[in-house]
């Protein structure tokens, strides 16, 4: 089973084509979250380029899918595609698998996305 | 940079509350006061909400009284309007006055800039802390420096706070 899984993901990580890491200076956590990202990354053996973007404007936010920083697009989509802000600039409320809110998206939702589980 | 330095008085202000009431910076006279710059919607906040609540509780047998303030434009920012107070005071049970700045003259008076933003004044309304709550907004369990228990600890007890002034880390106040 476990050797299975390592094969599932070992095709989805291959056919990852593209990361993007959107933000805006105005939101502090977007630091740690691309720390938070790249150490995920090598952790699941994810060697794709990470494509940073630095929205300035409304009309950035809604024309780049920014649904506040930090956004993480993989391959166009979203990691939290349950979300329900909207495309915008401002800083991002992630709900974490406990409930709270955190302006940073957890490990395993990271992962999860990567995963494309 | 916050306009007010440690030492400094606080600024007085007359605001509406979430009761409807007027509130005044004198009401609170005696006490020691945690004015902190607040709002809705920012993901800070809502981060750091549930410990903003627990410091009032824990506080409250030794005379502290936190304000939050919300100074937001509620027109650029719906969420942040009057009557989303209301609804956000309600929802989390806030266990302290929740103003509204509408026109700024208040953040900009003391200089804030983001949310959530602490100011913290002794028992003669002097400035002995500002900044940050603590130093951990993604999990209430990691936290290792807790920047205003500690300023509280100190200034209740007297002595000089060892580290007055920590960087805001928030979103920033949204300007008409």
């Amino acid at each position: 089973m476990v050797m299975e899984q390592k094969i599932h993901y070992c095709l989805s990580m291959r056919d990852l084509r593209k990361i993007s890491f959107l933000y805006s200076d105005d939101c502090p956590s977007h630091h740690e979250a691309l720390m938070r990202l790249r150490k995920i990354m090598d952790q699941e053996g994810v060697t794709v380029e990470i494509e940073t973007i630095n929205v300035k404007t409304n009309e950035e936010a809604i024309a780049n899918r920014f649904r506040g920083s930090p956004t993480i697009l993989i391959d166009g989509r979203d990691i939290d595609p349950s979300s329900s802000e909207g495309f915008g600039l401002a800083c991002r409320a992630y709900r974490l698998e406990d409930g709270r809110i955190s302006p940073l998206p957890s490990e395993s939702m990271i992962r999860k996305a990567l995963r494309g589980t | 940079m916050a306009r007010l330095k440690t030492g400094d008085k606080a600024v007085s202000f007359t605001l509406k509350g979430i009761d409807d009431k007027q509130h005044s910076l004198k009401d609170y006279s005696g006490e020691y006061v945690v004015i902190i710059f607040s709002c809705n919607h920012c993901p800070y906040v809502q981060a750091w909400e549930d410990r903003m609540i627990k410091i009032q509780t824990d506080y409250v047998p030794k005379n502290v009284q936190l304000i939050a303030i919300n100074s937001n434009d509620g027109i650029k920012v719906p969420d942040d309007n009057f009557s989303k107070m209301k609804e956000r005071a309600r929802e989390k049970r806030f266990n302290f006055p929740y103003l509204h700045d509408e026109d700024q003259k208040v953040a900009t008076a003391y200089g804030a800039e983001r949310t959530p933003e602490v100011f913290l004044f002794d028992s003669d309304l002097a400035l002995q802390y500002h900044g940050t709550i603590d130093d951990n907004y993604d999990d209430p369990n990691g936290v290792k420096e807790n920047y205003l228990r500690d300023a509280l600890e100190a200034t209740i007890a007297g002595r000089k706070v060892s580290l007055a002034e920590t960087k805001p880390v928030g979103c920033t106040i949204k300007w008409k």
